[in-house]
């Protein structure tokens, strides 16, 4: 299962947490670090890193990283996918989606992200039904 | 140009975003967003009822400064009352607060409660949809309870949509995780197979995922869902990618969906039904014939997509491990990935590969790719994927081609990176020992190990060489040469005298008739090395020394110098203290037949699990796991040193080789110092080879009796007592001891602290480099060996420390520094520095190291005093009581006395004191003076120039915690010195 979702900047700031399974104590350190390991990886290294007793998978896109935390039972591909689903999903909805859709609409940023994952699984994969509800939501605020 | 927010734009929340963002340092954000919190706080407590578009925008703000890693104590009620609103924007932004910004208060968790089952009898999916959300993100024991009932009737119910379902499948796994027995089991959990079937995939996925954790727990109650499971997923693999429309993923079709439907497989054996397992078969073979297929797209996401499901497949046949055409199959497949020039595919495939090493089907095609591995190892330039590559080594290795195997570590190992170096010594050594060529072959890796290796060589390697060595006769020869051989280099490790010396101990007899290696060559070479070691191996070394006299009667006369010069008998530490003592009585009082029996050849060790094994499985638990299945599994357990030893896997814990009293395994009578330096009372090893076990019959609690017990002598030193009193090392310091290395530059009181009563230990540490220095002074000369550790896997550059002797110290001190052989320290190396220090006259400064070197293209600079202290040059003397006060009457004129009387910083403890004491140079003077809670010191300072005698006496008293010290000299500035020096002590 997944252990948490974090967007974080080339700056190394975090744009989007979600935990699910919530850290013991000292989330922002443990988190901290995390991102700075994934930060000093190269382009020519794996997607994939130990940490702890768990597993990182990381996806850069321009600025933007994308880094989930995961048990060992999960499959890494599939989670390197997961990542870039959630970027295209992001990129239909915001439409060329950067740093700063995210952070100015960071409620629908997490809303999204909740019709696709939730409990540390995946929900949906399907693009146009993850968007439904927030279209509607859309409408029903215009 | 900020972006304009769709929907219902913020503008406050924008303003503040940008605000942050234009922050110019770090204290200037926090005041920001102190403010922000402060403006938030009085508008949630304000008379002035906000209004839903208000409290969201605050919402907004406080999850964006959550973000930048504060910690939010308040909002959560405005946030539950979000959840009450018909407003679905506000509702949502309610319930993405709490799931956020979760608050175990329980009285909050009541309110939330209600407002979820509210929701989840409202009318509007989407309203029940976030409740059910809600739950499944925090859903704690307390919601269980409450709100279990409604969840499988969702699930079931025909007339839930579809959208509901799928929440709800994840929320009940939420509730069954959270508190398992909340969840019976009913009528629903048959339903709840059926959902494989469900026309929406969607759908399918997220039961799949709620049916393989159910069926963890119980798999014989949803053993139906295998064949659903299976028909589920032929039918995705046989469909073209357009069937499945907006479920397929880059021309794979569902492919999220497939691996989890192949990992619920991985839940149940093969099935028995042949059809069913034909069918299945079908599938993997499927799945196998894709990945040859030429790619329906050049996109990264069509392979990776393409090779989650392949990997899935491969783990489902590994784990069921009954088909060897599929294995070897998946073998070769993954033998292809080991060359993609994608880093993922070749990380993963070595990951594989390792599982595949371990059935007895595929093993042996896996072997075939020995060299592509090795040539990983060599070539990879990411170290993730070489120590997957370090693994897979590790897992295909068997007597075939162990020799091979061992030697490619073995030379990976001189350039391998810190991060591995542990664990690939232990897996050599473990090699080594499971399929060895012969004895003397395994000897040589162990040595070449400890050569090559010797700061990663834990104690268990050592311990385990020994161990064999004592049980198999036929090498025991061998093995003294080749110790005595490698003994002979400048600059062996440690753990190499330690070997040597127990060896040596034991076996030197059996090469003492060559000239090259008579008892005086080898007693020598020994001794050579004594003044460089720590203490637990002098306290190995004394060992070998008392075993010698029993070999080697010939030389009986300088074994006993060694044992009866005063660095040992007087040493500050315990352990040396007391061996030396009593192997020197021993040594004189016992008759020749008494030290035969006495000090006669180890008995064999009784054959247990190898303890480097226990070690490797304590620090990788999946490995071992590998090695369970692997003995398990071979029909025939291939050949180990120990043969019973993998026979009797339920690992009683190895006891490690004591060194001395083959008769007498007694207990050790004092809990001495040296038991937790080896860690005795915890992990496999049993017995610690440096442990006391000296031939006491019985062990009275402490005090100077044991001795006159056993030895019928009085004790005539006045510090047995001292010796016998329990004691651990860091009762000397009362801080922490030299392990724990200050970061940063030690300023001089830390250092004089730390040092002042000690000669090793790490001087520095940071993230790149650490500094470690060993000691030793005779006289008014001194030797410092630095130890320059690259902790990086990079190289330094232009490495240059020099030392300097700043002010006054310049005519105080001769300072010689060899300058090194090397300018560059590579990654993960260590490089030494001699330094030899000459006291002229008496000083205060210390010198100054300053390291400059360039890391990855910056210039560092680091600047360090050396730990040599006035005290250092001191030398203790011993006096009767007249001499003493004669002497301290000389010295009465002004300025030869210091007096200091001072809170204690530490707890008073007689013992702790008389240590410290030692440690600082002071020959202690008993019996002196009439209150035997004082001390009474002397000792020489010995410059170049001139000798200073010292007297000193130090009065504790117990109800003040205060400390009266007196100190004459007859020099001012040595007396201010020592006086400075002792108070940080005490």
């Amino acid at each position: 299962m997944l252990k948490f979702i974090l967007l974080v900047n080339k700056q190394g700031q975090t744009r989007l947490a979600q935990y699910y399974e919530h850290p013991e104590h000292d989330r922002v350190s443990v988190e901290r670090d995390i991102i700075r390991k994934c930060l000093a990886r190269e382009d020519n290294q794996c997607s994939f890193l130990e940490y702890k007793n768990f597993k990182l998978v990381y996806r850069r896109y321009a600025s933007l990283y994308f880094i989930v935390g995961v048990d060992h039972t999960e499959n890494e591909l599939a989670i390197l996918e997961l990542i870039h689903n959630i970027v295209e999903t992001y990129d239909k909805y915001f439409d060329k989606v950067c740093e700063l859709d995210i952070m100015f609409n960071l409620d629908k940023a997490y809303m999204i992200l909740e019709e696709m994952v939730m409990n540390g699984r995946i929900v949906e994969m399907n693009q146009n039904r993850i968007l439904l509800p927030i279209r509607v939501m859309d409408q029903a605020t215009q | 140009m900020p972006t304009v927010a769709k929907g219902d734009g913020m503008r406050g929340l924008a303003v503040f975003i940008s605000d942050i963002r234009n922050c110019k340092s770090k204290e200037a954000e926090q005041k920001r967003i102190n403010k922000e919190l402060a403006n938030i706080r009085s508008k949630f407590k304000g008379d002035k009822t906000l209004d839903g578009y208000n409290k969201k925008k605050y919402v907004c703000k406080l999850l964006f400064i959550f973000l930048l890693g504060h910690d939010i104590d308040f909002g959560h009620m405005e946030a539950v009352n979000l959840l009450s609103s018909n407003k679905y924007t506000e509702k949502q932004i309610g319930y993405l607060f709490i799931s956020v910004l979760v608050n175990t208060d329980s009285a909050l968790i009541r309110l939330i409660i209600q407002a979820i089952k509210n929701d989840l009898e409202a009318r509007h999916p989407v309203h029940i949809c976030l409740a059910l959300q809600c739950i499944a993100n925090i859903g704690s024991k307390e919601m269980a309870e409450a709100l279990t009932k409604e969840i499988p009737k969702l699930i079931v119910s025909g007339e839930t949509i579809d959208a509901v379902k799928q929440s709800a499948c994840l929320c009940l796994l939420r509730l069954f995780r959270t508190s398992p027995e909340t969840v019976p089991p009913g009528e629903w959990t048959q339903r709840v197979g059926h959902l494989l079937n469900d026309q929406h995939l969607g759908v399918v996925t997220s039961a799949t995922s709620l049916i393989h954790t159910l069926a963890q727990k119980t798999p014989e109650d949803f053993k139906p869902c295998v064949q659903l499971a299976i028909s589920r997923l032929s039918r995705i693999v046989t469909s073209s990618y357009t069937d499945l429309q907006d479920y397929t993923y880059y021309f794979v079709p569902a492919p999220w969906l497939s691996v989890k439907l192949l990992r619920l497989l991985q839940v149940y054996p093969p099935p028995e039904d042949p059809a069913l397992r034909g069918r299945l078969n079908e599938c993997l073979e499927t799945i196998l014939n894709k990945a040859q297929e030429p790619p329906k797209s050049k996109k990264v996401q069509h392979s990776n997509a393409k090779n989650a499901v392949l990997f899935e497949a491969i783990n489902l046949i590994i784990h069921h491990d009954t088909e060897p055409s599929l294995l070897v199959r998946a073998c070769n497949q993954l033998g292809q990935f080991l060359q993609h020039r994608e880093t993922n595919l070749r990380y993963l495939a070595l990951e594989s590969m390792c599982l595949l090493a371990s059935s007895e089907f595929s093993h042996e095609a896996v072997k075939k790719h020995m060299d592509t591995v090795i040539t990983a190892l060599k070539t990879e330039r990411d170290v993730s994927v070489r120590q997957r590559a370090v693994d897979l080594l590790y897992g295909m290795c068997d007597k075939s081609n162990a020799e091979e195997i061992v030697a490619e570590m073995l030379s990976y190992l001189e350039t391998a990176d810190y991060s591995i170096r542990e664990e690939m010594v232990l897996k050599v050594a473990i090699l080594a020992e499971k399929y060895p060529v012969d004895y003397t072959w395994y000897v040589d890796t162990i040595l070449n190990l400890i050569r090559i290796a010797g700061d990663y060589v834990s104690d268990e390697v050592w311990y385990r060489v020994i161990q064999i060595v004592i049980n198999r006769d036929d090498v025991q020869g061998y093995a003294a040469k080749v110790v005595f051989e490698a003994l002979q280099a400048p600059a062996c490790h440690e753990n190499m005298v330690k070997v040597g010396g127990y060896i040596l101990g034991e076996f030197g007899n059996l090469i003492a008739g060559d000239q090259r290696s008579s008892p005086m060559v080898q007693f020598q070479l020994l001794h050579s090395k004594y003044h460089l070691c720590s203490a637990p191996t002098r306290g190995l070394l004394l060992s070998t020394y008392i075993k010698f006299i029993n070999l080697f009667p010939e030389i009986k006369g300088q074994l006993q110098d060694v044992l009866r010069n005063n660095n040992n008998l007087q040493n500050a530490d315990a352990e040396l203290q007391q061996r030396a003592i009593e192997y020197l009585q021993l040594s004189t009082v016992a008759s020749q037949d008494v030290l035969a029996t006495v000090l006669e050849e180890m008995p064999p060790f009784p054959e247990r699990e190898s303890s480097i094994l226990a070690k490797l499985k304590k620090k990788k638990p999946n490995v071992s796991d590998i090695e369970v299945v692997k003995e398990g599994k071979k029909s025939s357990n291939p050949p180990t040193l120990n043969n019973s030893a993998a026979n009797t896997p339920e690992a009683t814990p190895a006891s490690a080789p004591v060194p001395v009293m083959a008769a007498a395994p007694a207990p050790a009578p004092v809990q001495s110092a040296s038991d937790d330096l080896l860690g005795l009372s915890a992990g496999p090893a049993a017995a610690a080879p440096v442990t006391n076990n000296f031939a006491a019959p019985a062990a009275p609690a402490g005090g100077g009796g044991l001795l006159v017990d056993v030895f019928d002598t009085p004790p005539a030193q006045n510090n047995v007592s001292t010796a016998l009193a329990p004691q651990a090392e860091e009762n000397f310091f009362n801080m922490p001891s030299g392990e724990t290395a200050p970061s940063g530059d030690a300023s001089a009181t830390e250092l004089d602290g730390r040092f002042a009563i000690k000669n090793n230990g790490v001087l520095f540490e940071n993230e790149l480099l650490q500094i470690g220095v060993k000691a030793e002074y005779k006289g008014n000369l001194g030797r410092l060996g630095l130890f320059y550790g690259n902790k990086t896997s990079y190289p330094f550059q232009f490495f240059t420390p020099t030392v300097s002797c700043p002010g006054e110290l310049a005519s105080a001190m001769n300072v010689q520094t060899k300058p090194l052989d090397v300018n560059t320290v590579e990654g993960g190396a260590q490089v030494q520095q001699i330094i030899n220090v000459e006291c002229i006259a008496d000083f205060v400064d210390a010198p100054i190291l300053s390291i400059k070197f360039s890391y990855s293209g910056s210039m560092q600079q680091i600047n360090l005093m050396l730990p040599v202290m006035l005290n250092k040059f001191f030398e203790p003397v011993e006096m009767d009581a007249t001499s003493f006060f004669n002497r301290w009457k000389q010295l009465s004129s002004p300025g030869q006395e210091e007096q200091k009387i001072f809170k204690a910083s530490f707890p008073i403890n007689s013992d702790t004191s008389r240590t410290k004491l030692l440690g600082f140079g002071f020959g202690l003077l008993d019996g002196v003076d009439p209150n035997p809670d004082n001390f009474v010191g002397a000792g020489i300072i010995k410059a170049q120039s001139s000798q200073v005698g010292c007297l000193l006496r130090l009065e504790p008293n117990m109800q003040a915690q205060m400390y009266r010290l007196t100190l004459r000299t007859s020099s001012k500035s040595v007396t201010t010195r020592l006086a400075d020096l002792l108070l940080k002590l005490f």
